[in-house]
């Protein structure tokens, strides 16, 4: 099992009820098995018009295998400018 | 070739912006200033808040400058991003460019706020009367 800390920003802060999550997930997770995980757990995160996984600061495709070491954020629709 | 990428929770200076991008090689600077709009389909928007993954939005926001580097013969790109709560008519994002022909200054800051909206984790909730929203979080 893998601990993993996940930092939320924008609408997902909201969803989440806090700035920061811990999940646990089995060994060999990947993003989009984080994304299932999350959405079981809060299934508003369905409702969005899309959001992403970040790791390290790059998006992150479904298949990315995540580590306990990686910086992990949900990115929901961004609207900056 | 210089870049310069801020996000700052001070109010944001115009005119030091377009000091930064000037150069005796330049024929012409490019300028998008973003401002707080007192109101979204008609509905008064109070004030807006800004927030922002910083280090990943500053990461986001050099790859679009490399993207308009290899696009444009541009010469000094500079983008600013407020975050924080804005009143009406305060500037949230500035984007300055600098090039030897109009064209490139122009075809590039557009590119770049455009980019921008699209892709650098910034989020922006709109506050009315009756409620608050973040924009585009639902379709």
């Amino acid at each position: 099992m893998i601990k993993i800390e996940i930092l939320a920003f924008g609408i997902a802060k909201d969803i989440f009820g806090a700035s920061t999550l811990n999940v646990d997930l089995s060994d060999d997770s990947s993003a989009g098995d984080l994304k299932a995980r999350l959405e079981q757990t809060y299934p508003r995160l369905k409702q969005l018009a899309s959001y992403m996984v970040a790791v390290n600061n790059e998006y992150a495709q479904d298949t990315l295998p995540l580590t306990e070491r990686d910086e992990i954020a949900i990115i929901p629709p961004v609207s900056g400018g | 070739m210089d870049t310069q990428v801020k996000i700052l929770s001070e109010p944001l200076d115009v005119g030091a912006c377009i000091d930064w991008v000037m150069s005796p090689q330049s024929g012409g600077i490019d300028v998008f200033i973003g401002t707080v709009r007192n109101a979204t389909k008609g509905r008064p928007v109070l004030k807006l808040e800004f927030e922002a993954y910083i280090p990943m939005a500053i990461s986001e926001i050099n790859k679009i400058i490399q993207q308009t580097l290899e696009l444009w013969p541009v010469q000094k790109v500079l983008v600013h991003h407020r975050i924080g709560v804005l009143q009406v008519g305060e500037v949230p994002v500035i984007i300055a460019v600098s090039a030897a022909h109009r064209d490139a200054a122009f075809e590039a800051c557009r590119y770049i706020i455009d980019t921008l909206k699209q892709t650098v984790p910034i989020w922006k909730k709109e506050f009315f009367e009756d409620g608050e929203v973040w924009v585009a979080a639902h379709p």
